[in-house]
């Protein structure tokens, strides 16, 4: 659906946001940009919908060059930017109606209704935009990115300080959307929505792409999962014997640490298990862990260091 | 064309226009009533006629044309600006219109509404003064062109500014001294010699004299020469939109 190669963004003032980025996203998938503070996530965005001029490089939007055809390939994608703007003197009915207009669609209150609907503004349409909270706001710009139906969706972190309640409200928003076959591309610095809603993940570090993957295959090579157990008293060493299990001992040796990979099919658990008993080591308590996404992301955007 | 587009932009900035109707359309009609009353009624009665028009007549060409010069460029200057400061560009920015298409919406509501505070001021003017107007159809056509021109030209400043000072300090430092300069109030013949060939270097001399002509059939300069001026001022000025448009000059980075 997006083919973004080479991508160079150098801005006036000299400044590399962007340093040949190449990227595919394909057509009705979810994909998650992850990358920290300045890393090239919005520019990148603003790249392909033509707010940003490109210094070098391609980008196609549906088989269309978003230079040569621009009215093809922004008439398909929908932007919630990360910065709100601070609108505006109209209703929201009014506001998402001009949304629907500038990206040449004609109106469709059916439409907007749906969309102010899914979104909890319906009982908000004729408030003027800028009498509601800031989460009502955000809801609006959402709603004024779908009003022309867009193929694409982009989403630049549009979770940021919102309460729970949106947050899930949206999540299924993109959820409906991804139903009715729409790609979204949402930048995120929670990590647990990248795992909550991803196909693929992205990770952008100092304007280059340095992974991209499949989700699930992600935390699945990944991700290890950890079991500690706590000791009544503390240990002076692993006996020999649970060699094999490679076991760490914490530095107050009350804590015994067995690492396992979830996608072997004996983990081993049991025979420690047994084995730990036969050596008369007893312990109160036990915990299991998962490296999640966000490990991974932090070990990779500090491998980039 | 993307034809809902331009409707979405027009509609849009048309509805903003009601909103603000004593701002936008009252204050410009009640400022110039005043120069009605002031030079029309009360000094207009002790100064002589001007080629065989009463003072309070002469001035109304003038009048409109300083009124409509400046709304048409504060008016799409904020039109512009003001999204731009608020960052709501963006949505502006990445939709499928072409540079023609956001001209069309924006300058023709702000050139509308210059339009219709031209015509209610010349219908106010009549209630004051004596008006005929000779040439009915050049009157619409100086004026319909001195809207959008000067709207473009508003358009661009609202563009290029960079902050609200920018914003307000080419009409206060250029526009308004080269409208009074202009002709509003006198003729360009009653200036000594020097002044008149240095007025010709002002090109609202060439709007003012061919409005006014339309209206009393007495002219500074040529009609011909008027127009010219206008359409080319015109022209000048979609010109620099489109280079703008093209290039994103201070829209894009
Ligand atoms: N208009 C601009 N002019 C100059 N530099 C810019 C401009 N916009 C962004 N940058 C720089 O480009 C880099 C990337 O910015 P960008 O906004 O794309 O990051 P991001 O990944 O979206 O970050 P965040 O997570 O904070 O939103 C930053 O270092 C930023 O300072
Ligand atoms: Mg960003």
């Amino acid at each position: 659906m997006i083919w973004i190669d080479g991508l160079t963004k150098t801005y006036a003032g000299g400044f590399r946001a962007l340093n040949n980025v190449s990227l595919e996203i394909n057509r009705g998938e979810i994909f998650a940009l992850l990358g920290p503070n300045g890393a090239g996530k919005t520019t990148l965005i603003n790249v392909v919908c033509g707010i940003v001029n490109a210094t070098a490089g391609k980008v196609e939007v549906d088989g269309h060059d978003i230079v040569s055809d621009y009215r093809l390939t922004r008439a398909k994608i929908g932007l919630v930017p990360q910065e709100m703007p601070t609108e505006s003197f109209e209703t929201v009915w009014n506001t998402c109606q001009f949304s629907r207009g500038l990206f040449g669609k004609p109106a469709s209150p059916d439409h907007l209704e749906k969309v102010l609907k899914s979104l909890s503004l319906w009982d908000r349409k004729d408030t003027i935009s800028m009498e509601l909270s800031g989460g009502m706001k955000r809801r609006v710009l959402i709603a004024k990115a779908l009003a022309h139906e867009p193929e694409v969706l982009f989403l630049d972190e549009p979770t940021a300080g919102v309460d729970v309640e949106l947050r899930q409200d949206m999540w299924n928003v993109v959820a409906a959307l991804r139903e009715e076959g729409v790609t979204v591309i949402l930048t995120t610095h929670y990590i647990e929505e990248a795992e909550q809603l991803a196909d693929r993940v992205g990770v952008i570090n100092h304007g280059e792409i340095i992974l991209v993957e499949e989700k699930e295959k992600l935390m699945r090579d990944l991700g290890k999962k950890q079991l500690v157990l706590n000791l009544p008293t503390p240990l002076a060493e692993v006996p020999p014997q649970l060699a094999s299990y490679q076991l760490e001992l914490s530095d107050d040796r009350l804590d015994l640490t067995y690492t396992y990979d979830t996608k072997r099919e004996r983990t081993g658990i049991t025979a420690l298990l047994g084995e730990l008993n036969a050596a008369g080591i007893h312990f109160t308590d036990l915990q299991t862990s998962q490296s999640s996404l966000e490990d991974i992301f932090v070990d990779l955007v500090n491998r980039g260091r | 064309m993307n034809v809902h587009a331009v409707k979405a932009i027009y509609r849009y900035e048309m509805a903003r226009m009601f909103r603000t109707v004593v701002q936008s359309i009252v204050a410009p009609v009640l400022s110039t009533s005043l120069y009605f009353v002031i030079f029309g009624a009360a000094i207009g009665s002790r100064i002589t006629e001007i080629d065989g028009v009463s003072y309070g007549s002469f001035i109304v060409p003038g009048l409109i044309m300083l009124s409509i010069m400046t709304e048409s460029i504060s008016n799409s200057s904020f039109a512009i600006y003001f999204p731009k400061f608020t960052g709501t560009i963006f949505e502006l920015l990445s939709a499928p219109v072409s540079y023609g298409e956001v001209m069309l919406g924006y300058v023709g509501a702000a050139a509308s509404k210059s339009v219709i505070i031209g015509t209610i001021i010349l219908l106010t003017a009549n209630f004051f003064v004596d008006i005929e107007i000779a040439h009915p159809l050049i009157m619409v056509a100086f004026l319909l062109l001195t809207c959008v021109s000067f709207c473009l030209f508003g358009f661009i400043l609202g563009i290029w500014a960079t902050g609200w000072e920018k914003l307000t300090i080419v009409p206060t430092l250029i526009i308004m001294p080269l409208t009074f300069l202009g002709g509003t109030f006198y003729s360009i013949s009653m200036l000594p010699p020097i002044w008149q060939t240095i007025s010709l270097f002002n090109p609202v001399v060439y709007l003012i004299s061919g409005f006014r002509w339309s209206f009393y059939e007495n002219a500074d300069v040529s009609v011909a020469l008027s127009l010219g001026i206008t359409i080319g001022f015109l022209v000048t000025c979609v010109l620099v939109v489109r280079w703008i448009f093209k290039t994103g000059y201070r829209l894009r980075s």
